[in-house]
């Protein structure tokens, strides 16, 4: 009897400590991930990296000035065309939708969040590239928008779900019609949540590599204008990453210690505003 | 003409003409039109991106039909176009992942939902989330200057001298290859299993676990036993969840599978995934068969993982609203 509690007792003790390992295991990855980007990448984030354009192939030097001002101007687009449609679409599910309409539109939103990247990125190939014959920036940023459209839509909703009726109440008792109450008093009450929601979407779709690998393509130079190929910071690091030289190996971890900082930079501060404020999003 | 009020207005209910004019003229139709059309622009979006995907995979389909499925040979030079290779190669490392994830992602939710006091839990899942935002190409460079010369020194030769006679660990080691890509998607699920199950553990009844301590159960016998089959549903959908990521992850698998369309029993050997040679071959797919081929190889990827989402959505559902209903 007394032997069976102890075997018990030791497989308490001993599977305990195996999920607290496992634990341990994944949140050290992640500093395992940022120690070894700080300490590889760290030392080649210098002046040059953000004013430079890249020097000739095979030759050393220069810097990715041209991919960060090409990953703004992506999510510049990204952030026009998804914001307001995720912005407009989650009112509509929040405050005037009836039954059928938002049960499809939402299905479709949870369908468009898990379509893979690259799927994505055929679908901006075929209605944007396709047509016009030649990559550009206009279909990066369309491709990064559609991305962004379900995240912002279904975050706009919960935020505005959290706003309190009697605030609603409140308005309408006051004589204020329904687009008065939604526009003066539950979206300025949810805005914080939504803002940062939004934010969170551009910071998933700054990282994203596979829907501009042919729609945005890439360039070594500058790209004026919309409608030329443009550099970003995470395609960048995919092809000097895969490339062969020495020179081109230093430089994408430079990139991706930049990257890896903005990205989790973004998460860390919407995401301590978020859990100070209204209910937290779901993940 | 100012008249009184009818009686449906009076009540409350805003229809008939006059109000209809009055919603109007506040602008509260105009709105929910406006929204309306924002919120239909999103279904609009996903019929589109099938209607896309269908159409231009026609030359495709037609050519080869349902064979395409099947055929191993994967030849833009003459013409020949067969996704087994691709399906083959995404399976196997996803299930790879998985088999890696889920015990290390189950065993550190169990941790977090069960053992951690609640505000180490909250803390410990924040940086989980963030290890959820690390962009895949940056897995993708770890996983090539770290892991692939790791594997090749290390792991490949260790795993070749105790299970070597399986056929599973033969062949030459370069590092790079199928059992290098599950690892990095494991790396890379791990974090959406976590936070899922946490989720779905965390609503799983308080009496649940009292029953069984009350039995005289240990806390482990009364989590493995009595909270665990509970949350069964919730944790397998968020395993499919998991599945669905892997099966479309593209740029750390194309950094280190190999890109080898050939079918190879052993992981060590390079391989290929639908994601990874889309990454690859797209933008540079001469002729209109081979970009068709390409594009129905998206149409393949997207049905497997609408499939999948589409069971981890009902799946978490059925756990989470069943357990909501008595939550701690």
């Amino acid at each position: 009897m007394n032997l069976r509690m102890l075997w018990r007792k030791s497989v308490n003790v001993l599977m305990l400590s195996l999920t607290g390992l496992c634990a341990l295991v994944a949140i050290s990855l992640l500093f395992f991930i940022l120690g070894y980007l700080a300490y590889h990448g760290g030392k080649d984030v210098n002046w040059d990296f953000f004013t430079k354009l890249p020097k000739p192939v095979g030759e050393t030097g220069g810097g990715m000035a041209n991919a960060i001002v090409g990953s703004g101007k992506l999510l510049l687009l990204a952030a026009l065309f998804g914001v307001p449609v995720g912005l407009l679409g989650g009112m509509y599910l929040a405050e005037f939708g009836g039954r059928a309409v938002p049960f499809v539109v939402r299905y479709t939103a949870d369908l468009l969040n898990g379509v893979p990247s690259i799927v994505i990125g055929i679908f901006a190939y075929a209605v944007v590239v396709m047509p016009v014959h030649h990559f550009s920036s206009l279909a990066g940023g369309f491709a990064l928008g559609v991305m962004m459209i379900p995240i912002v839509l279904r975050s706009t909703e919960e935020f505005l779900h959290a706003v309190p009726r009697s605030m609603r109440e409140g308005a309408m008792a006051l004589g204020a019609s329904k687009w008065r109450t939604i526009s003066s008093v539950v979206l300025p009450a949810a805005s914080r949540g939504i803002l940062t929601a939004a934010l969170l979407a551009l910071a998933r779709v700054a990282g994203e590599t596979a829907p501009l690998l042919f729609t945005a393509f890439g360039n070594r130079f500058w790209s004026p204008g919309w409608s030329q190929p443009i550099a970003s910071l995470p395609v960048m690091i995919f092809t000097y990453a895969v490339g062969p030289y020495e020179d081109w190996h230093r430089q994408a971890w430079a990139a991706g210690l930049v990257l890896l900082g903005l990205v989790l930079v973004t998460n860390i501060v919407v995401r301590t505003l978020l859990s100070r404020g209204t209910s937290p999003p779901r993940s | 003409m100012a008249t009184a009020p009818t009686t449906a207005e009076a009540a409350g209910f805003p229809w008939g003409p006059r109000a209809l004019i009055r919603r109007v003229r506040s602008g509260d139709e105009l709105a929910r039109l406006t929204t309306l059309v924002f919120a239909l622009v999103v279904v609009l979006l996903a019929v589109m991106l099938v209607e896309q995907l269908w159409t231009n995979s026609a030359e495709a389909r037609h050519r080869f039909g349902l064979a395409f499925l099947w055929s191993s040979t994967w030849d833009p030079v003459f013409n020949q176009f067969g996704a087994l290779p691709f399906v083959y190669g995404t399976l196997v490392t996803s299930a790879l992942g998985l088999l890696i994830a889920v015990p290390l992602g189950l065993g550190a939710a169990i941790f977090l939902a069960e053992l951690a006091p609640r505000s180490l839990s909250d803390n410990l899942t924040f940086l989980i989330d963030l290890l959820a935002a690390v962009p895949s190409v940056i897995y993708g460079l770890l996983g090539v200057f770290i892991l692939v010369p790791l594997m090749r020194t290390e792991i490949q030769p260790a795993l070749k001298r105790a299970l070597g006679f399986t056929v599973l660990f033969q062949g030459p080691l370069y590092g790079i290859g199928s059992l290098t890509a599950g690892l990095v998607l494991a790396v890379m699920i791990v974090p959406f299993i976590i936070s899922v199950s946490r989720e779905v553990l965390l609503a799983v009844p308080g009496d649940q676990r009292e029953a069984a301590l009350a039995l005289g159960a240990t806390r482990w016998e009364a989590t493995w036993k009595a909270v665990v089959p509970y949350a069964r549903t919730g944790i397998m959908g968020s395993i499919f969840l998991a599945l669905a990521r892997a099966l479309g992850e593209t740029m750390a698998v194309t950094m280190v599978i190999g890109n080898n369309p050939r079918i190879s029993a052993s992981l060590f050997a390079p391989g290929y995934s639908i994601a990874a040679v889309l990454a690859n071959e797209f933008s540079e797919a001469t002729g209109n068969l081979y970009l068709s081929a390409l594009i129905e190889l998206g149409l393949v990827l997207f049905l497997l993982t609408f499939v999948l989402n589409g069971l981890a959505r009902l799946l978490i559902l059925l756990t989470t609203s069943r357990g909501s209903v008595v939550q701690t």
